[in-house]
């Protein structure tokens, strides 16, 4: 922002077509699977970019199959129940970090890092074993306790980075004014840790609801299939037609969520993800 | 010690135990597990052949020239997107820093490759590469089938890499672009320096820090490539990467011994790279840890 005074008109034309570029780049596979997903069956090898014409034949017939919607409430509830899980003991584990001294916690930083690192395919063969024998394959249950290789690095590393910033001595002056430890852990330190824990969540989400390797070798029917796995799998009405459009539509539906908290949540998005990778 | 400070670390250690004792369960205890399976002949299609073989599961890896080719594949796909990511990833973050009316709505746009569901990114780019119903043959031309041969399929693989996650890079970068003195820039363009020596001599070497997590970082990421190269090709005209490997080894043909060994190969690759980016780039991650 400071630098404004320094472009002349030449750069910030220069910029501005960049940015234009940038737009366009990113935005080009969304506009196309949409309109794809429009296209009437007839029309989807007509090559063009922009769909002649509109038709929603495969959104009903997406939503008329019990696979998608089977897939979509299963990926609402697992991701939704893994966010859940994952910021609430992330959020124990990040207070502690950030408010009490003990040994150890620059170790568990440390290894939630590791983790998070870490390659699923590495431990899909064990799972996909134990879960065979506890009962636990092709469940909801299953997937959100091996989410928790991801979620709980992710939301303990969001978290402790965010509690960071938080003026704990409010609490302090609130207490000396006459609140309760109570009234001003929820009146002072809560409205502040709100936005943090809320970001966390958001990734967290984000990150459970495009798990693919898991949710393709830990489930096999609709009980647990999540949408991703649900999409690769996706079979046309006969043998050699593909579904194509289907698969368009049911993509088209899955996207818009996440735009939607995109245009909504951007700065904290990009404040959660780059935290901890940028020191403050 | 006193009993305060021996209670503050009870406290502590009660508050984090549940999220540690998770983390632990399900990737410490699978991974220590996958490493037992590794020694022993088991196979789930012919359960009473389980045997004690020690390493030969390592050596039949190793020896088989699927492996080897399965790895130089994954280098190429993560050489390939992540250095192509690097450049383009500046490029993004630069444009985002000095462009004054669009950086929301760049930014704005660049979350969104990075939000979406990466199956989904993978099938938009496959059927947009498809000679039937795509439209970069349409437009462009041309006539190729284009995962259907070896290299123009690295090629939509790699694409659609770097289109998902240059946003990551970019966003990253440009947060440490913030973190550079105006000041300092401003002075070297007083004493003369053009665009691109303040580049190159001023804010490359301060960003070095962040550049090298952002790679690390995506190079662990990029490496363990699966949903794109599975959705696009199956690992299909020779670009089979190791996690596919890994996979049919162990989802497809049930043979957990065997992908066992598979998966603690990739592992202990991981662990090569973190290592040689830790040690030969001298990256400090300890310091973040406390701002």
């Amino acid at each position: 922002m400071t630098t404004t005074k320094d472009h002349g008109l030449s750069e910030r034309l220069f910029w501005g077509l960049g940015s234009v570029l940038v737009v366009v780049y990113a935005l080009i596979p969304v506009f196309w699977i949409i309109s794809l997903s429009l296209k009437r069956s007839a029309d989807l090898g007509d090559g063009r970019f922009i769909s002649a014409t509109v038709s929603l034949e495969h959104y009903q017939a997406v939503f008329s199959d019990p696979q998608f919607p089977a897939a979509l409430w299963n990926s609402i509830g697992i991701a939704g129940i893994s966010t859940l899980a994952a910021v609430m003991l992330g959020m124990f584990a990040a207070y502690a970090i950030v408010r009490l001294e003990f040994p150890g916690r620059r170790l568990i930083l440390a290894t939630a890092l590791a983790i998070a690192m870490f390659p699923p395919i590495s431990i899909i063969g064990p799972l996909f074993n134990m879960w065979r024998v506890l009962g636990l394959y092709d469940t909801w249950f299953g997937l959100i306790l091996t989410y928790m290789t991801f979620t709980l690095p992710l939301a303990i590393w969001i978290l402790s980075a965010f509690f960071r910033s938080i003026p704990w001595d409010l609490e302090k002056a609130a207490r000396i004014d006459g609140a309760t430890p109570l009234q001003a852990f929820i009146k002072v330190i809560v409205p502040l840790a709100a936005p943090g824990v809320f970001t966390a969540a958001i990734l967290v989400f984000m990150f459970a609801w495009n798990d693919f390797v898991f949710a393709i070798s830990l489930t096999s029917t609709n009980d647990a299939r999540t949408v991703p796995a649900a999409i690769a799998f996706f079979t046309g009405s006969s043998r050699f037609e593909q579904p194509t459009g289907s698969i368009a539509a049911a993509s088209v539906v899955v996207t818009l969520p996440i735009i939607i908290v995109v245009l909504l949540f951007q700065r904290r998005i990009v404040a959660g993800l780059t935290t901890g990778a940028v020191k403050e | 010690m006193s009993r305060l400070k021996h209670s503050e670390h009870r406290l502590a250690w009660l508050l984090c135990a549940p999220a540690v004792i998770a983390m632990l369960l399900v990737t410490a205890w699978p991974m220590l597990y996958a490493f037992w399976l590794s020694l022993f002949r088991y196979d789930l299609r012919f359960p009473d052949k389980y045997e004690f073989i020690g390493i030969d599961n390592y050596l039949s890896v190793l020896g088989s020239e699927a492996w080897w080719q399965a790895l130089s594949n994954t280098l190429v796909i993560t050489v390939a997107s992540v250095s192509v990511e690097l450049v383009l990833g500046f490029v993004f973050a630069l444009i985002m820093h000095h462009a004054l009316i669009g950086r929301r709505l760049v930014r704005t746009s660049l979350l969104i490759p990075y939000g979406i569901i990466t199956v989904v990114a993978a099938m938009a780019w496959r059927f947009a590469f498809d000679p039937t119903t795509g439209f970069v043959n349409a437009l462009s031309g041309m006539q190729g089938a284009w995962l259907a041969e070896r290299w123009s399929a690295f090629f939509v693989i790699i694409q659609t890499e770097i289109w998902k996650t240059t946003p990551f890079m970019a966003l990253l970068l440009l947060a440490g672009l913030t973190l550079v003195p105006v000041d300092l820039i401003r002075a070297a363009r007083v004493d003369g320096a053009n665009a691109v020596q303040r580049f190159f001599r001023i804010t490359l070497p301060l960003m070095r820090p962040v550049i090298m997590v952002a790679l690390l970082f995506r190079t662990l990421d990029a490496f363990r490539i699966f949903d794109t190269v599975f959705v696009q090709t199956r690992g299909a005209q020779g670009t089979e990467s190791v996690s596919i490997t890994g996979y049919n080894a162990l989802i497809t043909r049930l043979n957990l011994g065997l992908g066992s060994a598979v998966s603690v190969l990739i592992f202990l690759c991981v662990i090569i790279i973190a290592i040689i980016y830790i040690k030969g780039f001298a990256i400090d991650l300890s310091r973040r840890e406390h701002s």
